[in-house]
């Protein structure tokens, strides 16, 4: 009965340890939108003055696509199951939403989720129950709501 | 070294992604879910990783550098306001619809490109006009709100 937890759990801590890593060898916080941030504009936050470049972001991001890669490779069309079935017009307003709302609010699943409560952050806290409940009714609406 | 080991985390964390689930649409709205045939399994990928990222995070606040870099760059502690909670309220809707977040989005633009190009363009395009025009004009406003006390003489 514990089966279905297993993978998820040891993906968790490999995000955890990928995460704590980066902060640890790095000094850097392991949010996708924060570094996708830096890669594009090349500051994470207007009121950064820090020394940050942009190579280490983009050497990230190209760690994940690398691990996409090897997933193409190795794990087959379950990996990314039920994305053909989400409509081209929803991905698109979708994905403007989830870039605009993760970049006005500082940080999404991961550096929210992961790095800002792992730092027992409160405004990570406060982001985290926001948009869980937030995307749990959205789900609500569009499965429940008689669309 | 600093971009070296930043590549290794992100191979790693994509890694992580892949091996959760987290990747799966399919997954995700199966663990948003709650009312339908609720799969609560994806509680543990945000749970392992916080139980594994906690210990190492402390262990680097002892520590005055990182290993490979000059100086740990840290949020800086900032109240909670009305611009963190509506973000997340628009990042929390587009996850809903599309059960997909920023990090699995890159991860499967490497595996089914053609599938997820749209959201990934979008998120970008979400981005940079947050990054370049909502967040000057809502600084600009908040500057302009604060203003006026400044202003007034003392009398």
């Amino acid at each position: 009965m514990f089966e279905p937890f297993i993978l998820p759990l040891l993906g968790g801590v490999l995000i955890g340890l990928a995460a704590g890593g980066l902060y640890l060898f790095a000094g850097e916080i392991a949010g996708v939108t924060g570094i996708a941030r830096i890669a594009l504009v090349g500051s994470k936050r207007s009121s950064y003055t820090g020394w940050n470049t942009r190579g280490w972001a983009v050497a990230f991001i190209a760690g994940l696509l690398v691990a996409g890669l090897g997933a193409a490779v190795l794990g087959g069309p379950a990996v990314t199951a039920g994305i053909e079935t989400v409509a081209p017009g929803l991905l698109l307003v979708a994905g403007l939403l989830v870039g605009i709302g993760t970049d006005l609010g500082n940080g999404c699943t991961s550096g929210h989720g992961v790095c800002g409560l792992s730092r027992f952050s409160p405004r990570s806290l406060a982001a985290v129950a926001t948009f869980m409940f937030a995307a749990g009714l959205t789900v609500f609406i569009t499965r429940h709501g008689g669309f | 070294m600093r971009a070296f080991a930043s590549f290794i985390a992100g191979l790693v964390f994509g890694l992580g992604l892949v091996i959760s689930g987290m990747t799966s649409p399919d997954k995700v709205f199966g663990f948003l879910d709650i009312a339908g045939q609720w799969d609560p399994s994806l509680a543990f990928v945000m749970g392992g990783a916080v139980m594994t990222a906690t210990p190492i995070f402390w262990l680097a606040r002892r520590r005055a550098k990182p290993v490979v870099s000059a100086s740990f760059d840290t949020p800086p502690k900032t109240p909670v306001d009305r611009r963190l909670l509506g973000g997340a309220v628009l990042f929390g809707i587009g996850w809903g619809l599309s059960g997909i977040c920023p990090g699995p989005a890159l991860v499967s633009a490497a595996i089914t490109p053609l599938a997820i190009g749209g959201f990934v363009i979008a998120m970008v395009v979400g981005i940079v006009f947050s990054s370049r025009v909502l967040r000057p004009l809502l600084d600009a406003r908040q500057t302009h709100a604060t203003l006026p006390e400044i202003a007034i003489p003392a009398e």
